[in-house]
This record gives structure tokens, C-alpha cells and sequence, in this order.
């Protein structure tokens, strides 16, 4: 069920995102002096990718096993959000920001052998943005007026508008060899590891790349472990089968390791969300009392503690702390019954009035339901739940916008946009949040993107566009013996160049 | 025999393709389209379009069908909708674990359950009759999984004898890594298959231990194992042969629940994969293979009745 969920989410809702986010932000970065160069870390997770194509429906677990270890984009993210160069050493942009101009790495190889050039950039990014490209970064991108390739080293990419997030959305762009053919099967990239084997439904198994041009991996390789099942992946981790585990779903499993001196439980930074969505065009929600109402009758704090004790957060609004354009929103539409009684008779309905919540059949959204529906009970609102399947909710909710309300989770950090979009699922239509989130993607500085950014996300809390009920916890449990692996694994990656073991 | 042979056969490959028309078209039935599942956010209806041209859902049953059958005759599954990968290979390497760990459990289960159902019967009015009774119809009652999930916490957990999961990297390649990964599974699906072999074997038993032909072997003076060897075992044999088929049977695509506990690659977790993913050529690839390994087994286990049973054989014999 949980491998469905984020299957969905991969292809789905919020688009499976390929951060570089790497760098060995956690576990005890401090790494043991023991450590053996040739030991070869092994992985647990729940995440098998489909294929091992990114622009071909790959999904989350392609991203997972690939971003960073086996491919690199121009730039990296760093676990605190900062774009880094990568393959490029560096950009300019020209003054009226619409022509970027990029300078490779020398030295850089493919797996196969051949020198990475510009040729090879220039496809990689024409991939992503191809008619049959399954990206899920693809809609993010600007209108791309021309790639050109001046010589072997230099790339320009001409924009036709401004776009102050592309140099951070290229750092999602995997660089491939333009000579590669389908990648659905194998790879060439210019990564510190290349790919050994794939067993479908098993292990996925990379080795280290000799010729690699920067910092070799501090290990011998990685095996990813695939696991359908949340019990048998923390079996395996008991039973020393894997070293680390990317990311821990199960909830009760985690005492056995927190209370174990031979496992360490890292908390890091998450930026999936759980909303209650509403659908913005139709009455009874289609009044901002009405939302702010539900977001007040509903305890949050309560609701997360029960399913996630003490991990995760509460946001308040569409946006996780790792985004540049946080802000502590807990406050706008805080836990109230009274509040909400009073808001629903200014809205006209004093005596609360039902709807149907259109409800996902996996973890932890039945659960989710069941909690909201006994909160409004309170206030006098009747939630009737409608249990679906995720291929339900995709045509029924997001495609044709056919529902009251609906619970689902959104994994990718930067989501705040789409509220600027009125043809979204939710229906949120704010002309003054529209222009702001098109502003802010062409704003000159990211300082003023940053700004506008920050009242989308003020404004959307004032209005309760959705209730943000919770920010899930990222959670990564491993053997106390391995050190530097990531922990934020912000979205779904998780690079293992930097993992030591011993 | 050769006759009865030729005709069952020819059964088979009539259920067959019977068998792949129906799965076909049960398939179109499903609520959903397969194209949804390829699109990432904000699709446009255009790129729906191409996305059911690019994987043929928009050509009618018929010509979808006829490509099918098409790719089969030649061996080729097709490529999979979503990860655009052969189907087939990928069934082949997972019934590198399905079919062992059937086959495996399926012998297993028989050694345990055939003597323990005997003895059951001949000693039905003991204390030893009435455990087997009772255990039996425990066995029956533990779900697999649950039965798995114990023996992991037993074998892996506590003892740390066994893995937990998971099947090698290199399969079966590395023999010894790869049986060791089959065993808990393959104990925990003989055990729940025994237990009701168990009780088929005690209830064909017992009604060969009461049947007239057998009391006037034991007067002429035959032992009782005699008795049983030359008169007994045959007859008891028949209903148990046919049971032994559909357990089979059932294992091959049952074993799904399994191979989530210990994370095994099988052809189980392909079909539920499939089946989440709308992807057609995945489940007709999978539903196909299994049901032409269903009816095999079907048509040996009537060929094994007939032979072990004389009468079957008998000039225009049919059951």
C-alpha cells in the first residue's frame, strides 16, 4: 500500500522531484576512523523505481537510487537549499535575464568512456522538455527559446521569459550521454558510482566508477534493497541485511530502534504535507469563513501526535521551513471550537452542514478521515467519507475537479505556486496570489522572489485556500556503525557517495 | 492412453485460449485509463491523447487483441506501459522464484502431510488421531502470513539463523544464499498447504480403511500394510492427486502475501504491481503464464489419475 501511495505521488499529485540535495548532511557526520573503503553500504527501501529513466516515468525510487550517485546536473542542491555548481563551474546571465550562458567541467567522463561536452547538456535538457518526456519537473520549466552550443565546453540557453527559479530547476536535470539511446534499462552518467545489476522487484546494485572526476565514493558501493512491506524492511535492518533504511514509514516500528544502542534514528527536514483540500469553487467552500472554520475546528497538534507521536511539524500553511520562503503561519487559523462556531453563523451556517470527503485508501489517510470527521462533528459539520483508490482520485479529483473535499499528500518542496494557479485541483482563485507567484518567478533578485513568495504564502493562510494539517517527520534509521548518510533526503534522493562504513 | 493424451491436450489449448479472451477482456473492464498512470502533473488532454496512442489503448479490442496474441505466438509479452520495459524477461526472472518456492513448499508438504494424514487415519480413535485433528484445522485457521511473520521473528530475529527477507542480488548464481533465502518462505507455505492436505489424506483414508474390498483382503489373511499396499493406497490416492492440483495451483499466484513478508521478488508482487498500474501488458503477461501453468498442472494431475487408477483407463473412459 505505501509503495502505491508514493507511486501516486510520484506520477501524480505533487510530481516526483530529482533534488541534488546531497551532501552528507546527517547521521553522525563525524564517521568512524575505521572506516573501510570496500565495504558496500546496503540500502532498505520502499521505493523500487519503474524504470531507470527519469524523463520515462522512472518515478521517486529512480531519483532515490540514481540523483547525485549515478547522475549529476549542472548544480546541486545542498541539504540547506543552495544551488552549487556541478558539471557546469559556473553561469552568467545577460542583463535582461533571459540569456544564460554555462561553463563545463573539464575532466568530467561518462561511465561509457566519452567526454562529457555540450552536446551532451544540450540533450539532456531537450530530454526533459520533450513532447514524450514523463519529467515531473517538465511543467516547472520556462519556455526555452534556443540551446545553443558554441564550443565543446559552453552551453546558452535563451528563455523567453524571465525565470528566476531555472538555474534551481536545472539542478534536477540528469546530464546524459547524448549517444545513450533508451535509458529505461541502463545508464551513462557522469556520477561517482555506475550501475551493476538490477534485479526487478529486489536489488538494484552500483559500483564505484573509476574514472571519476571528483572525490571518489567513500565506500566500495551501494545495493539498494526494495521492500513492499514496512515490517519486513525493519526486519531486514534487525538482522543487520541493510545498513539504513532512507526513509522510516511505519511509526510503531520506531521505539525498537530509538530504545537500541546499536541503531541511531535521525530526524531530518520533510517537505511532504498533509492537506484537507478543499474545492475552492463550490459552496459551502467557496467562502474563505467557511475554510477558516474547518482549519480552526480541527486540532492539528492532537491529530499529528496520535498518528506520529512526536515527529513531524505543524506548518500552518503550504510551506515546509527548508523552503527560502517559510514563515510560522501556525498562528493565522489556530485550534479553536468557539472561533469556528462563530465563523460558520457569520458564513451563514450556524447549524454546520455535510459533506463528502473524498479519502485515499492508504495510510495514513482512512485514519486522517476518521479523526476530521469526529473534529467538525463538534462544530456541527456531518463528514460523510468516501474512501477511493489513488487511480479513483486521479480522475475523479484532480482531473475533473469532481469533489467537495479530499485528503492527500504533496512531497515537493517549492509547491507553494500552485496555488497561483486557478485551474488547479483545489480551485483557489485569487487574482492578487496569481499575480504574485508570476512576479515572483520573474523577479530579477531571489531576495524579491523570496518576498513575493512570502505574502503568497500569508495570503493563502488568511484565506485557508486548504488546511495544512501536518508536515510529515523524514525519518532515516541506521546501524550505529554507518555514518554520513543523508538525513533530509528533502525529496527522495539519497546520496551515498558519502557513506562510511565500519 | 495416447489417445486420451492427444484429446486432453487439445482441451488445454482450447481452455487456453479461451482462458486469454476472457482475461483480455476482463482486463478492458476496469474502471480507469492506463495513460493517467504515464502523465506527470498537468497533463493536457492532447498529451492524454499521445500517451494512449503511444501504448495502443486507443485502436479497438479487436486489433489491441489481435496484437496480443500476435507478440504471444511469438514468444514476446510486450512492453510494459509504464516502465517501458520487455514484460517477459522480467516474468522469466521472477519465476526463477516462484517456481521454486512453489515446487519446494508443494514437496515439502506432501512428504509431512501424507504419512501424518495415514497414520491420522489408521490411528483415528487415539489420542494421536484427535492432535492431528486439532492441529490441522489450527493450521488451516493461521492466516500465512501471520504464520511467516513468526517464524522470521523465531529464525531471523531471535535465533538469527535465517535472513528476515529478501532474495540475493545475483539469484541463483550464489545457490547457497539464494536457498537460504527460500526457506523460511517455503516452510511457512508447505506448512499452511499441509495442513489441509493433512486432513484430505485422513478422510481418503479413512474411507478406504472402512471400504468392503479391504476388510476381505484383512479375512483372506493379509497383514494390514499388505492390505493397504496392494488394495488401499491406490484408491485413497485418486481425491488426494486432484486436491494436490488445485493446492498447486493456488500456491503459484497465492504466494503473493509471502513474498511481501519476505520481500521476494515472485510473480505475485508483479501482478499487484500491474494491476495498481493499470499496466496491461504486465497482467496479461502474468495472468497468462499463470493460467497455462495452472492448466498444466490440471492436465498432470488427471494423467496421473488415470494412471494410478485402472478404471479411468478403461476403454472410453472418462471421469
Amino acid at each position: 500500500m505505501k509503495k502505491q501511495r508514493i507511486a501516486l505521488l510520484g506520477a501524480v499529485v505533487a510530481t516526483a522531484v530529482a533534488l541534488a540535495a546531497c551532501g552528507s548532511g546527517g547521521g553522525s557526520s563525524a564517521g568512524s576512523p575505521a572506516a573501510d573503503s570496500n565495504a558496500v553500504v546496503q540500502i532498505g527501501s520502499l521505493y523500487e523505481p519503474q524504470n531507470l529513466d527519469n524523463t520515462g516515468g522512472g518515478g521517486q525510487g529512480v531519483t532515490e537510487a540514481f540523483n547525485g550517485n549515478v547522475y549529476e546536473g549542472l548544480f546541486r542542491l545542498t541539504d540547506d537549499g543552495k544551488v552549487e555548481p556541478l558539471l557546469a563551474t559556473g553561469n552568467t546571465v545577460s542583463p535582461d535575464g533571459l540569456t544564460y550562458t554555462f561553463t563545463l567541467r573539464d575532466g568530467v567522463k561518462f561511465h561509457s568512456g566519452k567526454a562529457l561536452t555540450s552536446a551532451d547538456v544540450k540533450y539532456s535538457i531537450e530530454k526533459v522538455l520533450a513532447p514524450d518526456s514523463k519529467s515531473a519537473r517538465k511543467s516547472s520549466f520556462p519556455e526555452i527559446k534556443q540551446i545553443s552550443t558554441p564550443d565543446p565546453k559552453t552551453v546558452t540557453v535563451t528563455l523567453a521569459t524571465r525565470s528566476i527559479s531555472f538555474v534551481y530547476n536545472l539542478s534536477y536535470v540528469w546530464i546524459v550521454n547524448d549517444q545513450a539511446g533508451s535509458l529505461a534499462s541502463k545508464e551513462d552518467g557522469t556520477g561517482p558510482y555506475q550501475l551493476d545489476g538490477w534485479k526487478r522487484g529486489s536489488t538494484l546494485t552500483l559500483k564505484k566508477f573509476a574514472d571519476y572526476w571528483g572525490t571518489p565514493a567513500t565506500n566500495g558501493g551501494v545495493v539498494f534493497h526494495y521492500f513492499t512491506d514496512g515490517s519486513a524492511l525493519d526486519n531486514a535492518l534487525l538482522t543487520n541485511a541493510v545498513d539504513v533504511v532512507t526513509t522510516e514509514q511505519n511509526p510503531d516500528a520506531l521505539p525498537q530502534f530509538a530504545d537500541n544502542p546499536a541503531y541511531k534514528v535521525s530526524d531530518g527536514k520533510s517537505t511532504t504535507k498533509l492537506l484537507l483540500a478543499f474545492n475552492d469553487r463550490v459552496a459551502p467552500f467557496d467562502k474563505p469563513q467557511v475554510r477558516k472554520a474547518i482549519s480552526s475546528a480541527i486540532d492539528n497538534k492532537k491529530l499529528l501526535q496520535s498518528i506520529w507521536g512526536d515527529h513531524g511539524t505543524l506548518i500552518g500553511s503550504m510551506v515546509p521551513p527548508t523552503d527560502p520562503w517559510y514563515t510560522d503561519l501556525t498562528g493565522v487559523n489556530p485550534y479553536n471550537v468557539d472561533t469556528a462556531k462563530s465563523l460558520l453563523a457569520q458564513a451563514g451556517y450556524p447549524n454546520g452542514f455535510s459533506f463528502t470527503l473524498d479519502t485515499p485508501n492508504y495510510d495514513p489517510h482512512p485514519t486522517v478521515a476518521t479523526f476530521v470527521k469526529s473534529e467538525l462533528a463538534k462544530v456541527g459539520i456531518t463528514v460523510n467519507i468516501n474512501v477511493i483508490t489513488s487511480d479513483q482520485w486521479y480522475t475523479k479529483v484532480y482531473q475533473n475537479k469532481d469533489f467537495a473535499a479530499t485528503l492527500q499528500e504533496h512531497v515537493n518542496d517549492r509547491d507553494v505556486v500552485w496555488y497561483g494557479d486557478p485551474d488547479f485541483y483545489w480551485g483557489y482563485n485569487n487574482p492578487q496570489v496569481t499575480d504574485w507567484v508570476k512576479q515572483a518567478e520573474q523577479a530579477p533578485t531571489e531576495a524579491q522572489q523570496t518576498e513575493l513568495l512570502k505574502k503568497v504564502n500569508q495570503q493563502i493562510a488568511q484565506d485557508a485556500a486548504s488546511d495544512w494539517l501536518y508536515l510529515y517527520p523524514q525519518i532515516v534509521v541506521a546501524r550505529a556503525e554507518i555514518s554520513g548518510y543523508p538525513v533530509n533526503g528533502l525529496n527522495s534522493q539519497f546520496c551515498a557517495y558519502g557513506i562510511k562504513k565500519g | 492412453m495416447t489417445r486420451y493424451l492427444v484429446r486432453r491436450a487439445a482441451l488445454l489449448a482450447g481452455t487456453l485460449v479461451l482462458a486469454s479472451v476472457v482475461l483480455f477482456l476482463l482486463l478492458r473492464l476496469l474502471p480507469g485509463d492506463p495513460a493517467n498512470a504515464l502523465l506527470s502533473v498537468g497533463a493536457t488532454p492532447d498529451q492524454v491523447a499521445a500517451a494512449r496512442h503511444q501504448i495502443g489503448t486507443d485502436r479497438p479490442l479487436p486489433a489491441q487483441f489481435a496484437h496480443w496474441i500476435g507478440q504471444l505466438a511469438t514468444l514476446h509479452f510486450g512492453n510494459s506501459f509504464v516502465s517501458s520495459l520487455p514484460v517477459g524477461p522480467e516474468i522469466v526472472s521472477r519465476l526463477s522464484v516462484t517456481v521454486p518456492l512453489t515446487l519446494a513448499a508443494f514437496v515439502l508438504a506432501v512428504v509431512v502431510a501424507v504419512p501424518v494424514g495415514f497414520l491420522a487415519a489408521h490411528k483415528s480413535h487415539t489420542w494421536y488421531g484427535a492432535l492431528v485433528g486439532v492441529v490441522s484445522q489450527l493450521g488451516i485457521a493461521v492466516p500465512a502470513f501471520w504464520l511467516g511473520l513468526i517464524l522470521v521473528w523465531i529464525f531471523a530475529l531471535r535465533l538469527r539463523t535465517l535472513p528476515a527477507g529478501g532474495f540475493p542480488p545475483d539469484g541463483w548464481s550464489t545457490p547457497v544464499d539464494a536457498v537460504r533465502a527460500l526457506i523460511l518462505p517455503v516452510v511457512t507455505v508447505a506448512l499452511v498447504m499441509a495442513a489441509s492436505l493433512i486432513r484430505y489424506v485422513r478422510s481418503a483414508t479413512l474411507d478406504v480403511l472402512g471400504s468392503d474390498h479391504l476388510r476381505t483382503a484383512r479375512a483372506l489373511g493379509s497383514s494390514f500394510l499388505g492390505a493397504m499396499w496392494r488394495h488401499g493406497v491406490r484408491n485413497a490416492a485418486v481425491p488426494v492427486v486432484s486436491v494436490l492440483g488445485v493446492e498447486l495451483a493456488t500456491t503459484f499466484l497465492g504466494a503473493v502475501v509471502i513474498e511481501s513478508v519476505f520481500a521476494l521478488p515472485g510473480l505475485g508482487s508483479m501482478l499487484v504491481r500491474g494491476i495498481a498500474q493499470h499496466d496491461y501488458p504486465v497482467i496479461q503477461g502474468v495472468l497468462f503464464v499463470s493460467t497455462f501453468a495452472v492448466l498444466v498442472v490440471g492436465f498432470l494431475s488427471d494423467v496421473a489419475q488415470r494412471l494410478i487408477d485402472p478404471r479411468l483407463r478403461a476403454s472410453g473412459g472418462r471421469r
